[in-house]
């Protein structure tokens, strides 16, 4: 019984985030734009979110007659599982959290690849030429990011001795692994960006060149799907961030671990919608030369280093 | 590497920037006076009609949105019968503020003209017509114009000599 409150609690507490985060967003990138953003609905506009789920949840759920429909239809939903998935092995506090798994870290990392599948497949299943072209993009991006932000996390696991991200933060009350590990930071920092295709690696859905990528044909509540997911990356990329580098929930006693947590997730979101604000999409061929040429190397290097200074550590 | 965080940075300080957006239900803009806005038909400092009905407002109107109707008074002084405005043509150009010789017709800084019904956007005569005189104060054509129309005596205006007598062998 105790296990369903904490599976609905972390599934509501994540859905709210994700959902309040179409209006964090716009209400910084204003921010950021010198602009106000939605300020109309309720106190500081915080009832966008709320109107605009009314309106997409009452819009035509349209499967266009060419697309694949079974297929079409599942896609959004493996987005959303993936990513909620792996949210059970993310520790909120040392208490709060659904799986204290000894493979956590692998597990997160087996369900961020499951996450490919329903972009490929959705934009294969729309039968429309933009659609495929960022599921391709999508796929190329995804696999070449996906080989080094298993590898940048390689460096904290054998800090830590452990894939269990419970005891990846308790090995942290030390110090937060984002000083020694600080390059593994970098490159996962940058891998998560592009594996939850956000600007300015949205190259999968890049607005200018293909309508909306692989999610174009989509409409109503599925794309409202995808929608979320995409937030849901977001905060799932920062609540791993938080427990990797910054040492989850630890933080001084005068305030509750769960908000360190909390506290720390945000800044990485509002992180997030900084670089977003900030930065121009690279070209798709600069990405995979980026993550082959450049970020590739760095990560093996990270891995080499640490491997080294830890095997010196041991022997002497 | 180093060009990309500092463009990162410079977008996070213009969270700091004062913002470009009016707040405009809350906070009226400021409308300078030449602003051109809703279209008016002002009166002569002693309350009578500015318009003189020469209709080269309706005619210099690109969009064609003025429509009036010339007739003429007991004292033979023009005015105009009707005087129709549709504001779902107009452009708010201002020409035809230019082309009135007695400045009658003028616009003024108020653009709130929104409406739920296109035929509420077709402003007839008491609509447009107000009580005051606009922007141009204490100007009244006929106090200039050659012509008698009660307001001064013939060759009696501030500009103005006496008419000649073409019959008189000194001119």
């Amino acid at each position: 019984m105790k296990y369903v409150f904490i599976i609905a609690g972390v599934m509501i507490v994540v859905l709210t985030i994700a959902a309040g985060l179409i209006y964090v967003e716009r209400r910084l990138l204003a921010l950021f734009q010198d602009r106000r953003g939605p300020n109309r609905v309720g106190p500081f506009g915080v009832f966008q979110v709320v109107a605009d789920m009314i309106k997409i949840f009452f819009k035509e759920d349209w499967v266009p007659p060419f697309a694949d429909k079974a297929v079409f239809i599942m896609a959004p939903g493996i987005l959303i599982t993936s990513i909620f998935l792996t949210f059970a092995v993310i520790p909120f506090t040392d208490k709060f959290l659904v799986l204290d798994s000894n493979i956590g870290l692998l597990f997160f990392l087996g369900n961020s690849s499951l996450g490919v599948y329903s972009v490929v497949l959705g934009g294969w299943a729309s039968n429309n030429k933009y659609s495929l072209l960022g599921a391709i993009r999508a796929s190329a991006q995804m696999l070449t990011y996906e080989v080094f932000m298993g590898l940048s996390l390689v460096g904290v696991v054998m800090m830590a001795d452990s894939f269990s991200l419970r005891e990846i933060v308790e090995v942290q009350k030390n110090g937060w692994f984002v000083f020694p590990q600080f390059l593994g930071f970098m490159t996962f920092f940058i891998a998560g960006i592009a594996e939850t295709h956000r600007a300015p690696f949205d190259i999968p859905e890049a607005d200018g060149e293909l309508v909306a990528g692989y999610h174009s044909e989509y409409s109503g509540m599925k794309f409202g799907m995808f929608f979320v997911g995409e937030y849901m990356g977001v905060t799932m990329i920062s609540a791993l961030i938080t427990t990797l580098f910054f040492g989850g929930w630890l933080g001084p006693a005068f305030l509750p671990p769960a908000f360190w947590f909390f506290f720390k997730t945000g800044i990485f979101i509002c992180l997030f919608i900084l670089i977003r604000a900030s930065l121009p999409r690279p070209r798709y061929d600069q990405l995979m030369e980026a993550g082959w040429k450049v970020l590739l190397p760095l990560v093996l290097l990270n891995i080499l280093a640490t491997g080294a200074i830890l095997l010196l550590k041991h022997t002497t | 590497m180093l060009s990309l965080i500092r463009s990162i940075f410079y977008t996070f300080l213009h969270a700091f920037h004062k913002r470009e957006t009016q707040d405009y239900p809350e906070k009226m803009p400021y409308l300078p006076p030449r602003y051109r806005g809703r279209i008016i038909l002002s009166r002569d400092p002693d309350g009578k009609e500015r318009c003189v009905a020469c209709n080269l407002c309706a005619a210099v109107c690109p969009v064609d949105c003025i429509s009036l109707q010339a007739a003429e008074g007991d004292d033979g002084r023009r005015y105009p019968e009707f005087f129709r405005i549709n504001f779902s043509r107009c452009i708010y150009c201002g020409l035809c503020e230019e082309a009135c010789p007695t400045y009658a017709i003028q616009l003024i800084p108020d653009f709130e003209m929104a409406d739920y019904n296109r035929q509420n956007m077709v402003y007839e005569k008491e609509h447009l017509l107000i009580s005051g005189q606009g922007k141009y104060h204490g100007f009244n054509f006929y106090k200039e114009a050659g012509v008698n129309m009660g307001v001064k005596a013939t060759g009696g205006g501030e500009n103005e000599n006496q008419p000649v007598d073409l019959k008189s062998l000194i001119h």
